[in-house]
């Protein structure tokens, strides 16, 4: 089976250079800080906030000019059409290092001194792109928290497909039977690279036009998720009046 | 388990309220807040249900895969229950913040759905081959009650489940090989309708509340958990928390227990009846509601 067909489609019927349906929703629990429900096909995530709070964890080593930035990526045992035995593992551990690395490079940690901030995503289904799904999914929780960034982090994967064609988003078909898949995180506004990894070795003359296709992929995403949050608040700004005279008094 | 801190002054109010039998959201001893129940919301699963207790967020998801039976077993299936507190629900859970918390629900539901529900159902070949369930169980929020929370999801979900069917078998010497239906329609629904549900009494000064919210556990002394089945027959009695009780009130427990349990049963099953019948394109909500 082909990654791309001759007509140019893939797998899923999607053109190389398309994503997949973005569906989100800020705000889904009460009792996080900041919560988040990001979908990206059949990829679904939840994120939680807690925090600015006091330091729960090492305090000792907690530096005093910064927050620290606590993470946990999870993965439901029923993510996967295998079933999984534990919700975490050392794949998991791994990749709570680069959600925190990521995040970080973005939040204004020298604002909450002596203070964490807890981000916990769980990954509810899984179909490809888990991570960056979840440093999306994170970012709106983020904002959902109040909680300052020097901008959004945003995430896309993308692969090669018969040697040539970059794809862009790429799903868990395409992830396992395909050739090499690369994650790249960045700040869509100054443009520049927050995480950045491939999966396996690619020829550099590849490297460029894959990643240039995973870069566009995140400004696309950060397009429409801006949009979604700007519509959020509106909402939220309509009900209480923001903006308006009424609000000021 | 949470991040929730009384002082004395909040403690006293919440425990007069209880005496007066009208609680802080208006409810009376024995009423439930408001569920919230999705069926089908996991799309690679056998069946899966999310049900919402006021604030405590459960997902349940049902897998079931073909094993080989116990050999002291050969005619009956296997269901194995595992309850995952996400950190989601609170920093607490972080790590492996909320693992005795997990082995007590999984284990106690294991407990209360052992006596009713019939294993022999999962069975294919006696003695060769019989289907596992795998129960997930997924807390996202904890707002308080989550032995109830996660007993109505889980059965939700069981109610949900359909078993694919076997459309045939090759037989190679002792080997038996299993060929299942591609169709994803093509299956049979599991029946679990008489399982029990758990009711968590949270004895509170000198009466006890049905559905306890995390403050009303916090000022509570020790809880009793009763599994129901529709018919009103207790499977199953587990005693959380610290705290004593005097064997009558005990009994008065369990007998109110039984009671409450009966009607959550009822109006568990109108649910999930009336999602059945509302089947042909329903509108799927999940978490963007």
């Amino acid at each position: 089976m082909d990654l791309l067909s001759r007509q140019g489609l893939r797998t899923d019927g999607r053109r190389s250079g398309e994503l997949r349906r973005i569906r989100c929703k800020m705000g889904v629990f009460n009792q996080p800080d900041g919560s988040a429900y990001l979908e990206q096909g059949n990829t679904k995530v939840v994120a939680a906030i807690y925090g600015p709070h006091e330091i729960r964890t090492n305090r000792a080593k907690a530096p005093n000019d910064s927050a620290v930035i606590n993470c946990q990526y999870s993965m439901a045992t029923f993510s996967r059409s295998e079933r999984k035995r534990r919700p975490r593992d050392n794949k998991s551990a791994e990749l709570t290092l680069h959600l925190k690395q990521a995040m970080a490079t973005a939040i204004k940690t020298d604002l909450y001194p002596k203070s964490q901030i807890d981000i916990f995503v769980q990954v509810l289904q899984s179909d490809g792109g888990n991570y960056s799904v979840c440093v999306n999914a994170a970012t709106l929780a983020l904002i959902d928290a109040g909680i300052a960034m020097e901008e959004f982090v945003i995430s896309c994967t993308s692969s090669l497909a018969n040697g040539e064609t970059p794809l862009v988003d790429i799903s868990h078909l395409e992830e396992t039977m395909g050739g090499p898949s690369l994650t790249v995180a960045i700040l869509p506004i100054s443009g520049k690279i927050a995480m950045l990894e491939t999966s396996q070795r690619i020829h550099i003359n590849h490297l460029e036009p894959v990643l240039t296709e995973a870069v566009r992929g995140c400004r696309y995403i950060y397009e429409n998720l801006n949009k979604i949050i700007k519509k959020h608040y509106e909402e939220i700004g309509g009900a209480l009046n923001w903006g308006t005279e009424e609000y000021n008094i | 388990m949470s991040l929730v801190s009384l002082n004395e002054a909040e403690k006293v109010y919440i425990i007069h309220g209880v005496e007066e039998n009208f609680r802080c959201d208006g409810r009376s001893r024995q009423d439930y807040r408001p569920l919230e129940l999705e069926m089908d919301i996991v799309s690679n699963a056998n069946g899966s249900a999310r049900l919402r207790l006021a604030n405590s967020d459960i997902l349940v998801c049902v897998k079931v895969e073909i094993d080989t039976p116990l050999p002291e077993a050969p005619k009956d299936g296997k269901i194995e229950y595992f309850v995952d507190c996400s950190a989601n629900a609170t920093p607490a859970f972080e790590g492996r913040g909320g693992e005795h918390l997990a082995a007590e629900l999984s284990r106690f539901l294991c407990l209360a759905h052992g006596p009713v529900f019939n294993l022999s159902k999962l069975c294919i070949v006696p003695g060769q081959s019989c289907w596992k369930l795998f129960v997930d169980v997924l807390i996202l929020e904890c707002g308080g009650n989550l032995f109830d929370a996660v007993s109505l999801a889980a059965k939700a979900a069981l109610c949900n489940t359909s078993l694919p069917n076997i459309v045939g078998t090759y037989e190679d010497g002792q080997n038996i090989d299993l060929q299942i239906s591609d169709d994803p329609f093509d299956t049979k629904p599991l029946e679990a309708s008489d399982l029990p549900v758990l009711v968590s009494l949270c004895k509170i000064g000198n009466s006890y509340v049905a559905d306890p919210t995390i403050e009303e556990e916090i000022c509570g002394a020790g809880c009793i958990v009763v599994s129901v089945t529709p018919k009103g027959n207790v499977t199953a009695v587990l005693k959380k928390g610290a705290g004593s009780f005097m064997p009558d009130t005990l009994n008065e427990i369990i007998m109110s227990g039984s009671h409450i349990g009966i009607l959550l049963n009822k109006a568990l099953n109108e649910t999930l009846i009336q999602d059945m019948s509302s089947n042909v394109c329903k509108q799927q909500y999940g978490f963007l509601k």
